[in-house]
């Protein structure tokens, strides 16, 4: 029997009047990296923002480490230990490179110190005077992946972190995230890019209209390739 | 040789740095507007009031309980910042996902119900408080009343203090960042309502401290706060919204250019600032140190 940590169970969200999650379900393992999949309009950031706290109306169960969430604001989420890197980066203009990274309060003893961050990501380091977003795209996502690297939170959200960048870049991504792995970090990654998704995960889960339809263990991926292309309409 | 296009200098002197002073109360006012502006998305309409309440409650504090000057300098602006975080918490919080004019209406509002308030209780003509700091120097070129020199070095080093604040420390970037991104910021795990209401509490009690230093300037009395406002909004405009060296600089500047209109050709000193505000609204709407969006 495998450690849970992080436990979805119909979870139901709502932007306003319309009614996006329709009974998410999913889990994953202390340590395990697991993607969500799907097209455009699935649900997968929703999902994400709704673990987070960030939508707020919300019903169902997403119980951290035993601890139901549900209900709780986002500040308090994400003292529990998870941490959110939006697909949008969120990084801050009026903030340098070195503030954007000190930026979230460290929420859980644990986490990576200062020089291990800009071990992995050298460029942050050569930048850190510079304003935020003055970075290049790639640089702007290894930014926005280093700076929650530090508060101690063992729980990572990626959304998309691969979107928009050049194959190189998005391959660095690839071996980062596989090495925060070994670290330990339990990964919650959406992703578009399949082939990218396949190279990192333990398990995928495909979203469809607001709801998990198919979980796919990494060993299966080979045989499903035409389902997944189904699911994913590529 | 005292004068310059026959301007007597001691003439010129004495306006600019009744300019000066001026402009340090401009400063100290629309740094605190511009604060409160860039995370509550609240025009602050209660400012001149709350600066009243500051000049006030340092009056009371002397005429009722003999609390010296220097005692009311701190304990006036904790008093007047803890009464913004009580009507933040009441009041403000509940508008901040309504348009621009709610915010206007109700901080208007309040600004009036205040005034009235001290207006029917203490009258409108304004009471005396004594100077701190009497005495003075001749520099030769003109006099420098002691206490008047001490507030346009104290309001310098309360702005420069907000300014390091706000850009080099670590809640100051918390602040910043919450100004851009709210959502985000709370979701990493900070409490940002509560840094709303302390934002809203810090400006406030800037504007109260302005009040306590000008109390030995100007009369204390209830409306000591509205055309004074009117000024600051101006400044504000100039500076552009959300820029704190911006509001510095800006304040003491029209501060300046407004004593120097004095004595070139007084007339048009009360209009200059509106003015100056026309001229670069026309050629950069977004003010001096403002960045459009």
């Amino acid at each position: 029997m495998h450690d849970v940590l992080l436990k979805v169970d119909r979870l139901e969200a709502w932007y306003g009047e319309s009614h996006i999650l329709h009974g998410v379900g999913f889990e994953i393992g202390r340590g395990e990296l697991v993607t969500l999949l799907g097209r455009n309009g699935a649900g997968k950031t929703t999902t994400l923002r709704s673990i987070m706290g960030i939508v707020e109306k919300r019903q169902g169960s997403v119980r951290f480490d035993g601890q139901e969430t549900v209900g709780r604001p986002s500040d308090t989420i994400a003292r529990l230990g998870i941490a959110y890197c939006p697909e949008e980066r969120g990084i801050f203009s009026s903030l340098s490179v070195e503030e954007n990274l000190l930026l979230p309060p460290s929420v859980k003893p644990g986490g990576l110190p200062m020089s291990e961050i800009y071990g992995l990501f050298p460029n942050l380091e050569e930048r850190r005077r510079s304003q935020g977003t003055k970075l290049s795209g790639g640089e702007q996502q290894m930014l926005a992946i280093g700076r929650i690297l530090r508060t101690g939170a063992n729980l990572l959200l990626l959304d998309e972190p691969t979107e928009g960048l050049a194959p190189v870049i998005v391959q660095r991504i690839g071996e980062i995230i596989r090495q925060l792995k070994q670290r330990g970090f339990t990964i919650l990654l959406v992703e578009q890019n399949f082939r990218f998704a396949a190279t990192v995960a333990d398990r995928h889960y495909v979203m469809e209209d607001g709801r998990v339809v198919d979980m796919i263990e990494a060993s299966d991926v080979t045989q499903s390739v035409d389902k997944l292309h189904n699911y994913l309409g590529v | 040789m005292l004068d310059i296009f026959s301007i007597p200098l001691p003439a010129l002197f004495g306006q600019l740095l009744l300019g000066l002073i001026n402009g340090a109360f401009y400063a100290m006012l629309s740094l605190g507007l511009a604060v409160i502006f860039g995370m509550l998305n609240v025009i602050n309409f209660t400012h001149g009031a709350q600066y009243m309440l500051g000049a006030f409650a340092a009056w009371l504090m002397l005429t009722n309980l003999s609390i010296p000057f220097w005692a009311a300098l701190v304990l006036a602006p904790l008093v007047v910042g803890l009464f913004g975080v009580v009507i933040e918490r009441l009041l403000l919080k509940r508008i901040y996902h309504l348009d621009h004019l709610y915010g206007f209406l109700l901080t208007f509002g309040l600004a009036l119900v205040i005034e009235g308030l001290f207006q029917w209780k203490w009258g409108s003509s304004g009471a005396p408080y004594p100077a701190p700091i009497p005495g003075g120097y001749n520099l030769g070129f003109m006099f420098m009343p002691a206490y008047r020199g001490f507030v346009v070095v104290a309001a310098l080093v309360v702005c420069l203090a907000t300014w390091y604040g706000i850009e080099r420390t670590r809640l100051g970037a918390y602040l910043r960042a919450a100004t851009e991104n709210p959502t985000l910021v709370r979701a990493f795990g900070i409490n940002v309502p509560r840094l709303i209401t302390l934002t809203y509490g810090l400006g406030v009690a800037l504007a109260a401290l302005a009040g306590v230093l000008a109390a030995p300037i100007q009369q204390v009395s209830a409306l000591m706060g509205t055309n004074l406002v009117l000024v600051v909004f101006a400044v504000v405009v100039i500076g552009g919204m959300g820029s704190i060296m911006g509001s510095i600089v800006t304040g003491f500047g029209l501060g300046l250019i407004e004593g120097f209109t004095k004595v070139i050709y007084p007339p048009a000193s009360n209009t200059v600032i509106f003015v100056v505000m026309a001229l670069v609204l026309m050629v950069k709407p977004a003010g001096l140190f403002g960045q459009t969006k």
